[in-house]
């Protein structure tokens, strides 16, 4: 077992007739998850390299029972292809699309919290469940299957997390990329909670970084809630404030948001802390020996 | 993207905010004939007999470091505008080396009774739009939210409603407004608001917001961010852009769609990912260096690409060393090891120049920096590769 999706979740890809649609489409394919078509208005009724294509993401769920949805779709038209695959029944919609406007995600997310649809990023890598089922950018290869839960804000610092502990034979439970935005549909709170209930998840890696309050949140739910060890990194230690380091989030305003204060919130919930992002693996095989 | 306060007054007063009226004066020859038709000019239509000339520049805390001047005659004006004119401006958001002042905005002078403050952001933790009122003007807002809390009246805007007439009369009660002012202040919030939305900006602040003497609401400052991701709707916004007031290295990479922020240290890195890019560089300072800048490549990165963040890296004249760090996921590590030798070739690069891959095809990649003949130092890992750069940048054999 695992979070949210696994062998039995059905995935379809809006915008699969793009590049990036395309490539991804056929990763997740190739890494086992079962991917039963995508969506592009106007394409209808073709197959595209092996993908039944279908105009609407509604018509995609009924004719192949999808449940989740990966998207592609540009900046422009994004929240529109949220919203679609809410209002369509998608239990997990990951939107991969990074660059959407701010206030395009604020009404994305406020209709999205009115059906029964989750929103995993937008900009982020997506989720895995290593074995079962990847919807997402991520390398499939350096996943092995296990029982720590990985949770970030970041794309390939979070590779790098999940690339350690395999290193050191650690495998993991499901890895969810939240992603660098500063409105996104999943927070560090919603994944954590679900680590919580899930037996099969023992430990959890939580990457965050400067920007916003996300990370002090998440720690007083853990010092509150969260009965299993949690080994934590915030990136951007050395980031000025006031400059914008390449998320749209990641951006120290007025004092708030530092690293540092992220730590210490976190080291005050009993995180154990890495300071070293060479450490993510290390530090969180002490915090299960204890 | 950010803008001056003499446009982001213009682009408020559209909206129906009150502002003061005024004159903008580039650089150039006969500036003081021309500061003194601008004075001249405002008050035969503004009937003002007090001037104050303000640099324009992309930082606050201009009037504190000497960028405001509040002027009773024409002559004096003329004389201020000469000196705040061409003069580099040092205050605490410009960071040490300052800013030169391109333009100043000649205004009419304000008779103040009170000043305020109004900002509006994203708040983050609920993804909704937040107005926020202080009877604290012209301090800074973080100043005030760390030492008085209970001074900052926050109302948050549901996107379904918008903004609506309660919203303001709140702002308006915790401002200590009287009735026709909070009447007042219910329409000027409101064309704020309809500013922050319409127009896709990250914030905007007001600060001070003043009551003038005869008790009306007026914009006296007006600091104005905009969306990045949302400009492509806004090409009216995207002229107001001032290069001028941009890291040229910056402007350099966003035309390649390179995230690059200057630093103050000697190492340079090139890495994919943000959250990496940022980690990278946390790495070097535990290890005892500096990075000389934050680079992210992108997920996708092409040869060329790689290439030209080489070239951005190179131009800043402190780097002493370069790091390339790149987990390869979607980018194999053979591309990315191709690109490297080609822009060290091409560059002829002479700084040492430490390669660390990771991910997919790293084998393959490895052997391609090995045979090629080039300086390049291999890593395994992250702390070894910290390690070898900080040496390298230290003059030290690695």
């Amino acid at each position: 077992m695992a979070i949210w999706v696994d062998k039995n979740t059905k995935v379809i890809c809006q915008g699969i007739t793009g590049s990036q649609g395309t490539f991804h489409s056929k990763g997740c394919r190739d890494y086992g998850t079962q991917m039963v078509g995508g969506v592009t208005p106007g394409r209808g009724g073709q197959v595209h390299e092996g993908f039944p294509v279908f105009d609407s993401v509604a018509e995609a769920v009924q004719k192949t029972g999808a449940n989740a949805s990966m998207i592609f779709v540009p900046p422009a038209g994004a929240a529109d292809a949220i919203c679609e695959a809410a209002d369509a029944g998608i239990q997990f919609i990951v939107c991969i699309t990074e660059g959407i406007p701010v206030r395009d995600m604020i009404a994305a997310k406020r209709y999205v919290s009115g059906t029964r649809s989750r929103l995993i990023g937008p900009n982020c890598p997506g989720i895995i469940t290593p074995g079962q089922c990847k919807i997402g950018i991520m390398p499939g290869h350096i996943h092995q299957s296990g029982n720590i839960g990985v949770v970030s804000r970041s794309g390939t610092l979070t590779y790098e997390a999940v690339y350690q502990l395999t290193q050191l034979g650690i495998g993991q439970s499901t890895c969810v990329g939240i992603g660098g935005d500063p409105v996104n549909g999943t927070h560090f709170i919603d994944v954590l909670e679900a680590f919580n209930r899930d037996p099969d998840t023992h430990g959890v890696i939580m990457i965050g970084e400067i920007g916003g309050t996300a990370e002090e949140e998440a720690a007083e739910y853990i010092k509150q809630e969260f009965k299993k060890p949690v080994a934590g990194f915030i990136g951007g230690a050395t980031a000025p404030a006031g400059k914008r380091m390449g998320h749209a989030g990641a951006i120290i305003s007025g004092g708030q948001g530092t690293a540092e204060e992220k730590f210490q919130a976190l080291k005050a919930a009993g995180v154990y802390i890495a300071r070293s992002p060479a450490d993510l693996g290390s530090t969180l095989a002490q915090a299960m020996k204890k | 993207m950010n803008i001056h306060e003499y446009q982001a007054k213009q682009l408020l007063k559209k909206f129906g905010v009150r502002v003061p009226e005024g004159r903008l004066v580039e650089e150039g020859p006969d500036l003081a004939a021309r500061v003194e038709k601008a004075a001249q000019d405002l008050s035969r239509e503004r009937g003002n007999a007090v001037w104050v000339v303000k640099a324009q520049i992309h930082a606050g805390g201009r009037g504190k470091a000497g960028g405001v001047k509040v002027c009773k005659d024409i002559s004096s004006t003329v004389a201020a505008g000469l000196e705040i004119m061409g003069k580099t401006l040092v205050t605490p958001q410009t960071g040490v080396q300052g800013k030169k002042v391109h333009k100043i905005w000649i205004e009419e002078g304000s008779q103040i009774a009170r000043e305020l403050y109004l900002g509006v952001v994203i708040d983050r933790s609920t993804s909704q739009v937040v107005m926020m009122a202080s009877t604290e003007g012209g301090i800074e807002i973080e100043e005030v939210a760390a030492k008085h809390p209970e001074k900052i009246c926050k109302v948050n805007v549901d996107s379904v409603t918008g903004y609506m007439p309660f919203h303001g009369r709140k702002l308006a009660q915790a401002l200590g407004l009287n009735a026709a002012q909070t009447k007042e202040a219910v329409t000027f919030f409101g064309g704020i608001y309809k500013c922050f939305m319409e127009q896709d900006c990250s914030q905007v602040e007001i600060n001070p917001l003043i009551i003038t003497a005869d008790g009306h609401l007026a914009a006296l400052d007006a600091k104005l961010n905009f969306d990045d991701n949302a400009l492509y709707r806004h090409p009216e916004v995207v002229e107001m852009r001032d290069l001028l007031e941009e890291n040229p290295q910056d402007v350099e990479a966003s035309k390649y769609e390179l995230a690059y922020i200057a630093l103050d240290g000697n190492i340079g890195c090139l890495v994919n990912g943000a959250g990496l890019a940022m980690a990278t560089m946390d790495i070097i300072k535990l290890h005892g260096g500096e990075p000389a800048n934050f680079l992210d490549v992108g997920g996708g990165a092409s040869k060329e690409k790689v290439a030209h963040a080489f070239k951005i890296i190179l131009k800043d004249p402190k780097v002493k060393a370069i790091l390339v760090n790149i987990f390869g996921g979607i980018m194999k590590c053979d591309v990315i090891a191709e690109g490297v030798i080609a822009a060290a070739r091409e560059l002829e690069l002479q700084v040492p120049l430490v390669v660390r891959l990771e991910g997919t095809n790293v084998q393959k990649g490895k052997e391609i920096l090995a045979h090629s003949g080039l300086k390049i130092t291999p890593a395994d890992g992250l702390t070894d590769a910290a390690k070898k750069v900080v040496a390298a940048s230290q003059g030290k054999a690695v």
